[in-house]
């Protein structure tokens, strides 16, 4: 090993038992943390203390822990994902941090996401939105040749612009009123812009901005704290264009 | 009717009954200007709007509408958001949001006050300080009543607080409109952003320089 400084720091975490239970900040010290730990192995060594303790590790989503999958979820600081722009808490390093930091770390706070436990959120209100409307019905059988139908190069960029999304939920974390339109923006903007995503336009968007509202989502203020939080850098412009189509669709 | 219940649709109206205001915003900025040309200004302007005679109220109910829309899914909304976000963070660290865009439901009621008092005063002619007469061409005499009032400190500090209000509410709110109603994208934003704070500037000093400079005696008969 090389002579890495470690740093002590102090974690202030969310602890709640499940869903009805009131929940609670409990207060750590994470030891012997290099600058080369990513936060989600911070917190790792953290659990290990925890075990090797006889108490009950912090519970955390975590999954691909190469900022693709979308599972890590957590408030760090006030910010979803640590604030660090474009990057998600896994892709976070311990070395934005300063040896003797105090570091708040709370779950994603919505009504939409209830708490299965301590940092970990339901947040299949996702899927919800989504099956209500983000996907485009086509024949299965066999694979059509690739460039039959042309789709401009901007136009295909833009679209794959906002299917970065992966699904994390920071938009509506960082939301001051828990909406979800960064999320469904993408995901109506990604469809509406191609061609197979048009037939279904009008249909797509009422659907989806319903099932939001359903799940008990609110409404965008225009803050654009989500496009802050996410880390796919995914942009407000999404929302502007998912208003417009609605506008469509309400005429159409 | 899916407008006046989706989430987008009622915003939508909320962004049109708003900037259809601001609309009016603008050109009662432009009459109230005649002030500066002096009591022939004002008192003429002021004569011209009373001969539209049924035209005034058709015009007053369809400002009320307006604002009745704007207001009631106002705040509809905000406390649909407030239950969508039931337990605050400890700690929130914003980075976009501002004092404006977060407080837009206070600075639209302090409006809302503001509003009803501004019309008892000047149009209901119903509060204390008012004093009424007509001018030398018999015209009912807008400037010397105006002049009155706003020489008296307290009332002519409400009006520049009540534009400072105004100010918050619109320099979210105008951009808000262009976002809300899809005339945006990444480029436009940041130019409308500040467009929009530039309009509400103008809307700051331009009304409020009417009590600064008659209560400092810079503008009087
Ligand atoms: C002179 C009167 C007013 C004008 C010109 C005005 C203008 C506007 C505009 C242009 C918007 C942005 C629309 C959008 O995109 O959502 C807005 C939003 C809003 N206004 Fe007003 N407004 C006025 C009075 C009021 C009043 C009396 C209330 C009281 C409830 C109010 C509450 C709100 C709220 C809650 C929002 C939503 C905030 C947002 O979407 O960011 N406004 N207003
Ligand atoms: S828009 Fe960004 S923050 Fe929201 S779910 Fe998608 S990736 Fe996550
Ligand atoms: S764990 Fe997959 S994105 Fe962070």
């Amino acid at each position: 090993m090389s002579d890495h400084k470690t740093m002590t720091l102090t974690l202030i975490v969310w602890r709640q038992k499940n869903a009805n239970d009131s929940g609670k900040f409990e207060t750590y010290t994470a030891k012997d943390i290099t600058e080369h730990h990513s936060f989600l192995e911070m917190l790792d060594v953290v659990n290990e203390d925890l075990i090797n303790a006889g108490k009950e590790p912090i519970v955390f989503d975590h999954d691909c822990r190469e900022g693709i999958c979308g599972m890590c979820s957590q408030v760090v600081n006030g910010m979803p994902h640590g604030g660090q722009e474009r990057t998600t808490l896994c892709q976070l390093h311990m070395r934005k941090f300063k040896d003797g930091d105090t570091i708040y770390i709370e779950p994603w706070r919505a009504r939409a996401f209830p708490i299965v436990k301590d940092l970990v959120v339901d947040r299949s209100a996702l899927d919800t939105i989504i099956q209500a409307g983000g996907y485009t019905s086509c024949h299965t059988g066999g694979v059509p040749d690739a460039n039959t139908i042309m789709i401009p190069k901007p136009i295909a960029e833009e679209a794959t612009d906002a299917a970065e999304c992966i699904g994390c939920g920071a938009c509506v974390a960082g939301c001051p009123n828990s909406a979800a339109m960064l999320f469904t923006g993408a995901k109506v903007s990604q469809l509406a812009l191609l061609p197979q995503g048009r037939p279904e336009a009008a249909q797509r968007v009422t659907n989806m901005l319903q099932a939001m509202k359903d799940c008990g989502f609110g409404n965008c203020t225009n803050h654009y704290e989500c496009q802050a939080a996410c880390p796919k850098g995914i942009d407000v412009k999404f929302i502007a264009r998912m208003n417009r189509e609605y506008l469509k669709a309400l005429f159409a | 009717m899916q407008i006046l219940t989706s989430s987008v649709g009622r915003k939508i109206l909320m962004a049109i009954t708003g900037q259809l205001m601001v609309l009016f915003v603008v050109v009662h900025l432009l009459g109230n200007s005649s002030i500066y040309i002096g009591a022939d200004g004002i008192n003429a302007y002021a004569k011209h709007l009373h001969d539209l005679g049924p035209l005034v109220w058709v015009f007053r109910l369809a400002m009320l509408s307006l604002l009745s829309v704007h207001v009631l899914f106002g705040i509809q909304l905000t406390l649909e958001n407030s239950a969508a976000s039931p337990q605050a963070y400890a700690v929130k660290n914003y980075r976009k949001a501002t004092f404006a865009s977060d407080n837009m439901i206070w600075t639209g009621l302090l409006i809302l006050v503001f509003l009803v008092y501004h019309l008892m005063q000047f149009t209901a002619r119903v509060t204390p300080d008012i004093v009424q007469g007509v001018d030398t061409a018999g015209r009912y005499d807008v400037f010397t009543m105006v002049l009155t009032s706003f020489q008296k400190g307290g009332i002519a500090f409400i009006y520049v607080a009540a534009m400072v209000v105004l100010f918050l509410h619109l320099s979210h709110g105008i951009q808000s409109f262009f976002q809300t109603v899809g005339w945006n994208n990444d480029k436009t934003l940041p130019v409308i952003t500040k467009l929009a704070k530039v309009v509400a500037v103008v809307f700051l000093v331009g009304y409020s320089s009417i009590p600064v400079f008659i209560l400092t005696g810079i503008l009087s008969k």
